[in-house]
């Protein structure tokens, strides 16, 4: 048997009483790069959140790396979304990815021997330990995801949960974002679940796909999942998934406008309709 | 050292270090996570409370403390939604310094406590409060000591430490009683009108200077220490209210801290384009 990373099992998620994933029952297997992909407020941050145990299924059950999800589970590594505005900003990277050692624990901050190496062996595993000297604030989008993904491996975790890393940045930086969380995830041989909102910049480096759209949801291989009749069920709007250039394209159907737009619109258009919908 | 020739000069020194010392530790953390507001908030807190323990024959300073920690534990649980957090905290600062007003009134004392609660007098201060200060502060100090690592890790991380675990609203409520204790000990000093100067400016001036949070958090309290005895000194030769050189320094010192990288950038900026065959437009 297979092992597997996450599974659910007739899962419904509510937060806040409003029903983003609906009785939805699937499986992650374990040590794949995996895309998390949907139109804002298809319920990736809400998964994730549900993954790492701060928020609980409104029914059915979930488990993850086989046992119920628990808040401070050191076998899962995170990366949350990025704020505009953190708090420290002028403060040097290595703040940030030291004060993740035993973070949860009361005291003074004190990192030791162990916690210092620590924290060396995570940024060089992304390369990242020139990054650590600089002010947080002086780093771009893409250092700045290099070095708290530093953060998220300290721990060594089995399973690793990066939010939207690829928001605001440019093509080129994105590309090396995501090649350097599959480069990490092959060493360390760990399942990595990627959300983004956009499928083309993770294409040739996803092993699934995990579809979220109107509260249902579906996993596989690319060519299995991103496919008109998938999709158009997960957008609940007859979408055409079209492959040209060894991108895919996702249109909105019956829009004379469609053929028109360029790639990136055009998958922003079909999301538009679906987020409107769900 | 002439100045410490008088047993008051003594203890306003004593006081100031403890005050300064506790203001300029808990100080960064409350500007690390942006809550200097909310500091500033406690204080007007504490002049109700201090006119209100006066007014039933009590020291100022036991309402003082019991006045600001309980507003601290209820911003706290208030919780962290900013916008209209600020509102609210608002609302209630000046309520409080009407209600202090109102007691005042009916304290039919000596207009000049009032003015030692705006703004605070160090050379009043006796041997007996000295103590008072120093178990104060040490209490304040033991339980940031506690709190610090996931205090920190839940201001720099929010999204993360929660997710690993760290109990955020006890956190909060938490370091906002630590502040209010050390916004306490600061209107002691200088009064409720002017905690900032001991509470915030030292720290906003050692977050501009320092990248790391501990050398930060030292600078903090050696420019706190620094404002307060310079403060103490001026006020020996001059004879004016210490709380005035305290403020003066430390609004100082800060203006210099946000001015000077700017200056250095510009100069930077300036000598860059020199390099790169642009001079006319360095000349600006």
């Amino acid at each position: 048997m297979i092992p597997l990373a996450v599974e659910l099992h007739g899962l419904t998620l509510a937060p806040g009483g409003r029903v983003v994933l609906r009785d939805v029952t699937l499986a992650v297997p374990a040590g794949r790069f995996v895309g998390v992909l949907g139109p804002n407020g298809a319920g990736k941050t809400t998964l994730f959140r549900a993954i790492l145990g701060l928020l609980r299924p409104a029914a059915g059950r979930m488990l993850v790396l086989g046992q119920p999800p628990a808040p401070g589970a050191a076998s899962i590594g995170y990366v949350p979304q990025v704020r505009t505005q953190p708090a420290g900003a002028g403060l040097r990277g290595w703040e940030f990815v030291a004060g993740a050692v035993r973070g949860a624990r009361w005291g003074l901050p004190r990192l030791g021997g162990d916690g210092r190496a620590a924290v060396l062996a995570a940024l060089d595993r992304v390369d990242a330990r020139a990054l650590a000297d600089r002010p947080l604030a002086a780093l771009s989008g893409g250092e700045r995801q290099r070095l708290l993904l530093a953060q998220a491996l300290l721990d060594q975790p089995r399973l690793l949960l990066l939010d939207e890393p690829l928001a605001g940045l440019d093509p080129r930086h994105a590309a090396d974002v995501v090649a350097l969380a599959r480069q990490v995830g092959q060493e360390l041989g760990i399942t990595v679940l990627f959300s983004a909102h956009e499928l083309n910049p993770l294409l040739g480096a996803l092993d699934e796909v995990l579809y979220l759209g109107r509260g249902a949801a579906a996993v596989g291989p690319v060519d299995e999942v991103v496919t008109t009749p998938v999709l158009s069920r997960l957008y609940g709007a007859p979408v055409e998934v079209v492959r040209a250039g060894g991108r895919v394209f996702v249109m909105s159907g019956g829009s004379p406008a469609a053929g028109a737009c360029g790639p990136r619109h055009e998958q922003g258009h079909g999301h538009e309709r679906g987020h409107a919908r769900a | 050292m002439p100045v410490l020739d008088y047993d008051f000069m003594q203890n306003a020194f004593a006081a100031g270090t403890i005050v300064a010392v506790v203001a300029g530790l808990v100080g960064y953390v409350l500007v690390l996570r942006g809550q200097a507001f909310a500091g500033h908030a406690l204080g007007h807190l504490g002049f109700s409370g201090a006119t209100g323990a006066a007014l039933v024959g009590l020291p100022p300073l036991p309402g003082l403390v019991a006045m600001t920690v309980l507003g601290g534990i209820g911003m706290g649980l208030l919780g962290e939604r900013a916008g209209e957090r600020d509102v609210a905290i608002g609302v209630v600062l000046s309520a409080s310094l009407g209600l202090g007003l109102l007691f005042l009134h009916f304290y039919t004392g000596q207009a000049a406590s009032a003015a030692s609660l705006l703004f605070g007098n160090l050379l009043a201060v006796d041997a007996g409060a000295v103590w008072g200060l120093l178990a104060l502060g040490v209490a304040a100090l033991a339980a940031l000591a506690a709190l610090l690592r996931p205090l920190l890790f839940a201001t720099l991380q929010p999204e993360l430490a929660e997710a690993r675990g760290v109990p955020m609203r006890a956190v909060s409520v938490l370091f906002l009683a630590v502040a209010a204790l050390a916004v306490a000990l600061c209107a002691q000093a200088v009064g409720v009108l002017l905690v900032f100067t001991l509470l915030v400016a030292p720290a906003a001036t050692a977050q501009r200077l320092a990248g790391a949070v501990l050398p930060g958090m030292a600078l903090s309290a050696a420019l706190a220490v620094a404002a307060a005895w310079g403060g103490l000194a001026l006020s020996y030769w001059t004879d004016w209210p210490p709380s005035v050189g305290i403020t003066a320094l430390s609004t100082a010192t800060y203006a210099i801290a946000a001015l000077a990288p700017s200056l250095s950038r510009f100069k930077l900026r300036n000598a860059l384009r020199l390099t790169e065959g642009q001079g006319r437009s360095a000349t600006k």
